[in-house]
């Protein structure tokens, strides 16, 4: 037992995968649930796939996955701007339509016989190959991104509650979302080349959206989603090690069994706390009629 | 009425006021002519679609005039918006709702004081919800919201509270807390304005405003409401209880201001 534990830990590669991926798990579990609560988990995936162009268009330059993936950013938010100016489409119709475009185009360009084999390294990251520097970046953005929130705490939570009396009370949530916006492009960015253009969103949206299931309070919603997206991340990676599986998608995995079992762990309170819960509200309002409530 | 002195000193003065959506073609609310005081209890009455909400707006900035002149000054008024739009989904206290009041005092990348936590949980007990501070926000009843968001506009500490039908849909008991509140809040010497569809209420207070998208009138309720004016600003919702000497209001989908969510 001691052994299945250890020895992945003699691979270097084991260790510095690892590491990115407590740095990713701290960045995923914090800036997602305010992009959860935000209700921004579409638009999280939306942003990754679009970069998917730009980061085939890097390999081919032979430039770094992070250059490529920023262009493809830039490209991705103007046109879903530019198309989301056309009054009979909806945003959401605009977002598709520029997504699946681009990512057509990537798959395209991706599967062109000139291009350099990769482009599976490029949809689903290669864990196994990340270097230094990818965890020096990782480490920085981390910081920027604990940073940002804490300042920015107070603020998002207000926006975020009721934007519109956030203005009433002289608090505008556009440069708030702005930030948000571009804490979550950063983040896809870092964390693409180790997971990659399909997986990066999970590390986002699984740990928040697990964690809102299981807390009622934004801190500690923030805290177990850290907890449950590292947890899931080194379950993932020893059972990549010891079956042989893809590193990336291992982890994954392990990210959508931990949104599961909060699934069915919350699914159980609810079915316990029913009925005492009636009770306790009952007798919290001291004899004051309750108001009927929808389920 | 009690007794006390109505204080002079104005806390938003309104001049022909009238105000537009973006891309609308009509103004909502237009010849807006009114002062609000300290210690005043201003009654807007007026049927859904009518303008209370906009004329709110308007006084907290969030819409600007598209003519006529509002000027106020005591600085920003506190909302109390509708409680049914709020949501219930988010994991907050009924503490860490009324905390998010003190935005209005603090700079961006402030946080709020152990100050402004004791004027929340202070807040809290006016409304009689401070034994519920911990509780979730969500998982409280509609009129414990209610009293809830009415704790965070005390404690954006301003003089003069804008209140957006806050009896709509709330239980009895909340309905009277709330009522013995205003009076308190007025006799502290400030100045509220309620959106309401209580005639009888509107009776009580010390002035009426009647707002169907123009305004109807304005001034005390004996001399405002009669029956031609509450006529012209219900238009002909207007119904008389058989029995009743008083005239009714049954205001259109009064009955849908039941708990929303």
């Amino acid at each position: 037992m001691i052994d299945w534990l250890t020895e992945p830990l003699r691979e270097p590669i084991v260790v510095r995968s690892l590491i990115e991926l407590a740095l990713l798990s701290v960045v995923g579990g914090t800036l997602g649930c305010w992009i959860v609560l935000a209700g921004r988990a579409y638009s999280a995936e939306s942003l990754a796939h679009s970069m998917l162009p730009g980061l085939v268009g890097a390999a081919l330059l032979g430039l770094p996955l992070i250059v490529g993936g920023a262009a493809g950013l830039v490209v991705g938010a103007a046109l879903i701007s530019l198309v989301g100016r056309i009054r009979l489409l909806g945003t959401e119709v605009a977002v598709s339509v520029v997504i699946t475009s681009l990512f057509g185009a990537g798959v395209l360009l991706g599967l062109a016989p000139s291009t350099p084999a990769g482009l599976n390294g490029i949809l689903f990251g290669d864990l196994l190959a990340v270097g230094t520097t990818e965890i020096i970046l990782a480490g920085g953005f981390a910081v920027v991104v604990l940073i940002v929130l804490v300042v920015l705490h107070n603020t998002l939570l207000v926006t975020g509650f009721d934007r519109r009396q956030a203005l009433a009370m002289g608090r505008s949530p556009g440069p708030f979302d702005l930030v948000l916006a571009l804490l979550l492009a950063g983040a896809t960015l870092v964390a693409v080349q180790a997971l990659g253009n399909l997986l990066v969103v999970v590390m986002l949206i699984g740990p928040a959206a697990a964690a809102r299931l299981l807390t009622a309070r934004i801190a500690a919603m923030m805290a177990l989603a850290v907890a449950i997206a590292w947890a899931a991340s080194l379950f993932g990676l020893y059972a990549s090690y010891h079956a042989d599986l893809a590193a990336g998608a291992a982890v994954t995995c392990a990210l959508v069994a931990a949104f599961i079992a909060a699934l069915l762990v919350r699914a159980l309170r609810d079915g316990f706390r029913g009925g005492s819960r009636r009770r306790g509200r009952a007798a919290q309002s001291r004899g004051l009629p309750l108001q009927s409530r929808r389920a | 009425m009690r007794d006390r002195p109505l204080s002079d000193k104005p806390l938003v003065v309104c001049d022909r006021l009238a105000a537009r959506y973006p891309g609308a073609a009509a103004p909502s609310i237009s010849s807006i002519t009114c002062e609000i005081k300290r210690g005043n209890r201003v009654a807007l009455l007026g049927p859904n679609g009518g303008g209370k909400s906009t004329l709110m707006r308007v006084m907290t900035g969030e819409l600007a005039p598209s003519s006529g002149e509002i000027e106020l000054f005591a600085g920003r008024p506190a909302l109390v918006p509708q409680s049914e739009r709020s949501r219930l989904d988010y994991p907050v206290s009924a503490l860490d709702v009324a905390l998010m009041g003190s935005v209005s005092r603090l700079a961006w990348w402030r946080r709020p004081s152990r100050a402004d936590r004791r004027l929340a949980l202070e807040s809290l007990r006016r409304v009689g919800m401070a034994e519920l501070a911990g509780m979730t926000f969500g998982e409280l009843s509609g009129g414990q919201r209610q009293r809830v968001l009415v704790a965070r506009a005390l404690v954006q500490d301003s003089p003069l509270l804008l209140l957006d039908e806050p009896f709509a849909g709330i239980d009895a008991p909340s309905a009277e807390l709330l009522t013995v509140l205003f009076d308190e809040l007025a006799a502290e010497g400030r100045g509220l304005l309620i959106a309401t569809h209580d005639i009888e209420q509107a009776r009580s207070w010390d002035l009426v405003l009647c707002c169907n998208r123009v305004q109807i009138a304005f001034g005390r309720p004996s001399e405002v409401l009669t029956r031609e004016v509450i006529e012209r600003t219900y238009g002909a919702a207007l119904v008389a209880l058989p029995g009743d000497e008083s005239l009714s209001i049954l205001p259109p989908h009064h009955h849908d201001h039941g708990e929303q969510r």
